[in-house]
């Protein structure tokens, strides 16, 4: 069984069935412990949570992108037989008030809905088909008022306010970058204004989580997310119960991406629980899971880069509008990506740029896969090709010379004190063989099984691109990470176990902690414990973090553990304790001579240690020209991509897509290799298909119907070449994985489009007329 | 629960007699086989059909014989048979139905529940109007036949009475080449954007067409079928097999384009379908001819 599932039967997981295998250390690639179930479809995620008594909670949702809440009449939804409970903004006990960064989003809405799909009611019935039926009798009076769809309008004077306690009215947060003076004139200028679609997680387990009340006020949450604690500590404010009175548990997660970082049902199942003194479980349908969780930022980029007549850099001019939608989410924080990385990894002399986020009428958005720099890499990897157009410059070439190198400073003046190998990386991908000619099997072409072309039409293309990303969370917010680290004797063997708050969204990470703690304390047996609240804060999964931060922790507490171990040895042995060692669960000598079996070390005497673990500081750029060391550190990646486009058809294949990134140091080559391949086609699929159609405010397609995600023949080969920099700041060197390809592929793919077709694209998703018109 | 859910009732003939009997009796029961289009619509909430007809225990659905020189299709064949059995007699039909969905839903999705559905883009619908098919449709009263280009009558409906279900499909076996081409945005697991079936009849010296969401119901493009099989005609192309004048290829996508009545959707625009159709038209009218002279060329025979 796997170590952070919760079992169906009951939310408590047993302790027979977390022991990990017992082999994989640092630069390993042992087994998921929880890889296995996956596959066989036996892993418990958070919607096949079960409690005895359990009724279930759904949530009635506005239809309108903005209007006034005039009354609502739950009359006839109590009414029904089966139904427990109806609750409306009225009956939330503490501070209506959720959001990761401002507190702006009402948990039920009071007066005013704000986006299509704004929670305004939930019920709890014994069964979920009558808590729908009970939601569809409640009337809800609106006032519909006009919505706010136009980003690019969000800012005008006569616009009225959506937040209008906000002291910047629509405007989310601004970040502006200023270095090196006032704008030069430059030989060559090339501009670009580009569009980037609105982007879901699109992950596949929905939105659920059970909540079970302790009789005593409190209620334990057993949900899918990606930080447990902000969850906490925002679900206790709502409810206005005390510290620890809500304990939160990781059930299993189906993918997150960034979209379970706000709450989605966590509050209203809790509400309902407590209300009703009943387990409530709540389990989105795929159209619900759409509006259950914030998208990624569609995208107003507007780019002007100066250059030599080599086409060096000399200036980068930037103006970047992201749709915040309704509420203000993560916006703020993608906004400091989108302002303090926009111009992506290279040098410029002078900087002028200005990112904003507003607030609309539109479906949220937040945080995404590559936060803030997907978006931006569209537009400064545009205007690089059109440079080395302009220049008449190889693009792979003209990149590697205005490439960031180490020691050089970035636009807010930041030293890049590790590897910077841009250069390195772009030649590489450049390097790597070419796909061959394209064959006449139609599952290699253009429109696949549509059987629409037999090799008329197609064009191919190649398109380049090498982005980089902020590691960890920035601009001064105190990133930690808590674990707990015990070494004691099972059945007569050493066994440790490590117990943090860290969310394993797929990614790996209990893979990786088990890594740590089997080189750090030479044992073979570790068990996780599952990740809940009854520790501190791992901090969020995000930003690429866990693997550095947690990683780190663990590798901290382990050490702690370590010293004292070997204390008490060299205690007993007679001997100093720096000359001792822990291998294969054995205390031994320098030289590897066993001296003792860390079990009878160990004895009745457990060691545990727990310990917070900190990156550098970071601080928060400077509001006048965001100047400063606003990150902890960069990961780089490039990407090829070759592509046949149908072009009379618009219909595209993506034939390869290669890609080089450094990770400072592989603790899990094979997970390494998984993330940079699910990283690259979700890049990919921003290009080419995946766009949430907003219409006045209305999401015209929250379905896996109209949603389009990449399928296995959407999938090209990918060659991936891992490069190993360690970073000599981070814990073995390591370098967050999990975003960077996403932001280089969808570009690489965009330009070999643009190539083949011979258009010039400056939107994503590229969707067939595009091509065609 | 039943008492305050109202649970749809669920009838599970096990003949094709008491399923017409239940349809008889039912009338407002909904067909059910392979439940890809139905469950959907459930699922999403959609549709809350007030009961079900489950046929998938009606054995006589599930043959595939030979009628009067036809094949005759029981409603209940997956696609996923259409492609391993029919390929060579129903080329066109075993194109459309490898198009569709996953190996899951080929699995389980039926001809006689895509037509029953009767949605634009149904994707078996533009092989069997290309082909000329009938759909056979039954109940206690009787048994018609209605050509499949009379049995759709506007976006997801059809001919079909309140009491009766589908029977069959009746499709004369291919006696020229047939093709299939289908428009999505991505390489498999697409509702067709635009989809077009072109069947030539060499010894009818006729052209069949089908054409898929572009238009309130699947239709032909009959004004392109037979300007284009006039032509070959007056060229004597049909027996002399010769290469098909590039402006005729034009021209006859010209006119399929004309024959559709697309709308601006989620899935694509207005404009774009209509592009694509002439597109299509030209490339399977092109890789049909080409197959249709290399049958020659193989053979000998001349049609």
């Amino acid at each position: 069984m796997s170590t952070t599932t919760t079992p169906a039967t009951t939310p408590r997981p047993a302790a027979g069935d977390r022991t990990s295998a017992t082999t994989g250390r640092i630069g390993d690639s042992p087994l998921r412990p929880d890889g296995t179930l996956k596959v066989t479809g036996e892993f418990a995620y958070s919607s096949d949570l079960w409690h005895e008594d359990m009724c279930w909670g759904v949530t009635l949702r506005s239809p309108h992108p903005h209007a006034r809440i005039v009354a609502i009449d739950t009359t006839a939804a109590l009414a029904r037989p089966g139904v427990f409970a109806v609750l409306t903004a009225a009956d939330v006990p503490g501070v209506n008030r959720t959001g990761l960064e401002h507190a702006d989003q009402p948990a039920l809405a009071e007066d005013v809905v704000r986006y299509q799909g704004e929670p305004v009611a939930l019920v709890a019935a014994d069964h979920p088909e009558t808590a729908r039926r009970a939601a569809a009798e409640i009337v809800v009076e609106y006032a519909v008022l006009p919505a706010l769809t136009d980003p690019r309008r969000a800012l005008d004077p006569d616009t009225p306010l959506l937040h209008p306690s906000h002291p910047t009215g629509n405007l989310v947060r601004e970040v502006p970058v200023r270095r090196g003076g006032p704008v030069p004139d430059a030989p060559v200028v090339v501009s670009v204004e580009f569009e980037v679609g609105m982007q879901d997680q699109a992950f596949l387990g929905p939105e659920s989580g059970l909540a079970v009340p302790d009789g005593e006020g409190g209620v334990d949450l057993y949900v899918a997310t990606q930080w447990l604690h902000t969850d906490q500590q925002q679900v206790q404010r709502v409810l206005g119960i005390g510290p620890d009175a809500a304990r939160l548990h990781l059930a299993g997660v189906g993918g997150a991406f960034g979209g379970r970082e706000d709450l989605s049902m966590h509050v209203h199942a809790c509400l309902l629980a407590l209300r009703t003194g009943k387990p409530v479980k709540m389990s989105y349908s795929r159209e619900e899971s759409f509006f259950g969780h914030v998208h990624r930022h569609p995208a107003h980029l507007r780019y002007e880069f100066g250059a030599d007549d080599d086409g060096t850099l000399r200036y980068g001019k930037a103006e970047l509008t992201f749709d915040g939608g309704a509420y203000a989410s993560s916006t703020g924080a993608v906004v400091g990506n989108g302002g303090t990385l926009g111009l992506g990894p290279y040098r410029f002399p002078v900087v002028e740029l200005v990112a904003r986020g507003v607030y609309t009428n539109n479906p949220p958005c937040g945080a995404m896969r590559g936060f803030g720099c997907v978006q931006a890499a569209f537009a400064h990897e545009y205007l690089m090709d059109a440079l080395a157009e302009r220049v008449g410059a190889d693009p792979v070439e003209l990149r590697a010379r205005n490439g960031m190198r180490e020691g050089d400073p970035n636009i807010t003046g930041q030293t890049i004190d590790s590897a910077a190998p841009v250069a390195e990386l772009i030649r590489r991908v450049r390097d790597m063989p070419l796909p061959g000619e394209r064959g006449t099997d139609l599952l290699g072409l253009p429109g696949g099984v549509g059987n629409t072309t037999h090799g008329e039409g197609v064009r191919r293309g190649i398109g380049y691109s090498v982005t980089y990303k902020n590691i960890g969370f920035s601009e001064g917010f105190d990133d930690y990470s808590t674990a707990r680290v015990r070494l004691s004797v099972t059945a007569g063997e050493p066994v440790a176990s490590v117990h943090t708050a860290a969310a394993e969204v797929g990614q790996g990470l209990v893979s990786v902690q088990a890594q740590i703690a089997r080189t750090e304390l030479g044992v073979s047996r570790v068990v996780i414990e599952p990740a809940d609240t009854a520790i501190g804060s791992a901090g969020s999964t995000s930003a690429s973090r866990q693997t550095y931060v947690t990683g780190g922790a663990v590798r901290a507490a382990c050490e702690l553990v370590r010293a004292r171990v070997l204390e008490r040895a060299a205690g007993t042995l007679g001997v100093p304790a720096a000359s001792l060692r822990l291998d294969g669960d054995k205390v031994v000598a320098a030289g590897g001579e066993v001296l003792a079996g860390l079990a009878d070390v160990l004895g009745d005497s457990p060691v545990e240690e727990t310990t917070e673990w900190r990156h550098r500081p970071t601080v928060e750029p400077d509001p006048e020209t965001g100047q400063g060391d606003a990150h902890v550190q960069y990961a780089f990646s490039a990407h090829r991509a070759v592509v046949d486009v149908d072009v009379e058809l618009g219909l595209v294949k993506v034939i390869a897509l290669d890609t080089a990134q450094d990770v400072g140091k592989a603790i899990n080559p094979d997970a390494v290799l998984g993330q940079i391949q699910g990283g690259s086609v979700q890049g990919m699929g921003l290009a080419l298909m995946e766009e949430v159609l907003v219409t006045d405010g209305q999401v015209r397609n929250p379905s896996f119907t109209d949603y389009l995600i990449p399928t296995v023949l959407d999938t090209p080969p990918m060659r991936i070449e891992v490069l190993e920099n360690p970073d000599p700041h981070a814990p073995y060197g390591v370098r967050g994985v999990g975003e960077p390809p996403t932001i280089s592929s969808g570009p690489a793919v965009a330009a070999a489009i643009r190539a083949a077709a011979g258009k010039d694209l400056r939107r994503v998703p590229i969707r067939p007329e595009h091509i065609v018109s | 629960m039943g008492m305050t859910l109202d649970a749809p009732d669920f009838h599970v003939p096990t003949s094709w007699e008491q399923a017409l009997a239940v349809k008889a009796a039912h009338p407002e029961a909904v067909p059910v086989a392979g439940g890809t289009d139905l469950m959907v619509e459930v699922n999403f909430d959609r549709r809350r059909p007030p009961a079900l007809l489950d046929l998938t225990r009606v054995p006589e659905l599930a043959a595939v014989d030979r009628v009067d020189g036809r094949v005759r299709l029981g409603a209940g064949v997956p696609y996923a048979r259409m492609i391993t059995e029919l390929g060579s007699e129903l080329p066109g039909l075993a194109m459309a139905a490898r198009t569709v969905g996953s190996p899951q839903i080929r699995n389980r999705g039926t001809a006689g529940g895509n037509l029953g559905s009767a949605s634009p883009a149904g994707d078996c619908h533009p092989p069997l109007l290309a082909a000329g098919a009938e759909v056979e449709l039954a109940s206690v009263r009787g048994v018609r036949r209605v050509p499949v280009a009379e049995f759709f009558t506007g976006p997801k409906r059809s001919v079909l009475e309140p009491d009766e279900l589908i029977a069959a499909v009746h499709v004369a076996p291919a006696t020229g080449p047939q093709q299939f081409a289908k428009i999505g945005p991505r390489n498999a697991m697409v509702i067709a954007v635009t989809a077009f079936a072109l069947a030539l009849h060499p010894e009818q010296r006729r052209v069949g067409t089908g054409i898929g969401s572009a238009a309130p119901t699947p239709r032909r493009a009959t004004d392109a079928e037979e300007f284009l099989s006039g032509e070959l005609a007056a060229a004597g192309l049909w027996s002399s097999r010769g290469p098909l004048p590039e402006s005729l290829v034009t021209e006859f996508g010209n006119r399929v384009r004309a024959a559709a009545s697309p709308i601006d959707d989620v899935r694509g625009s207005a404009d774009y379908r209509r592009h694509v159709l002439a597109v299509l038209a030209r490339r399977t009218l092109t890789w049909a001819w080409d197959a249709h002279r290399s049958t020659e060329q193989r053979t000998g025979r001349t049609a």
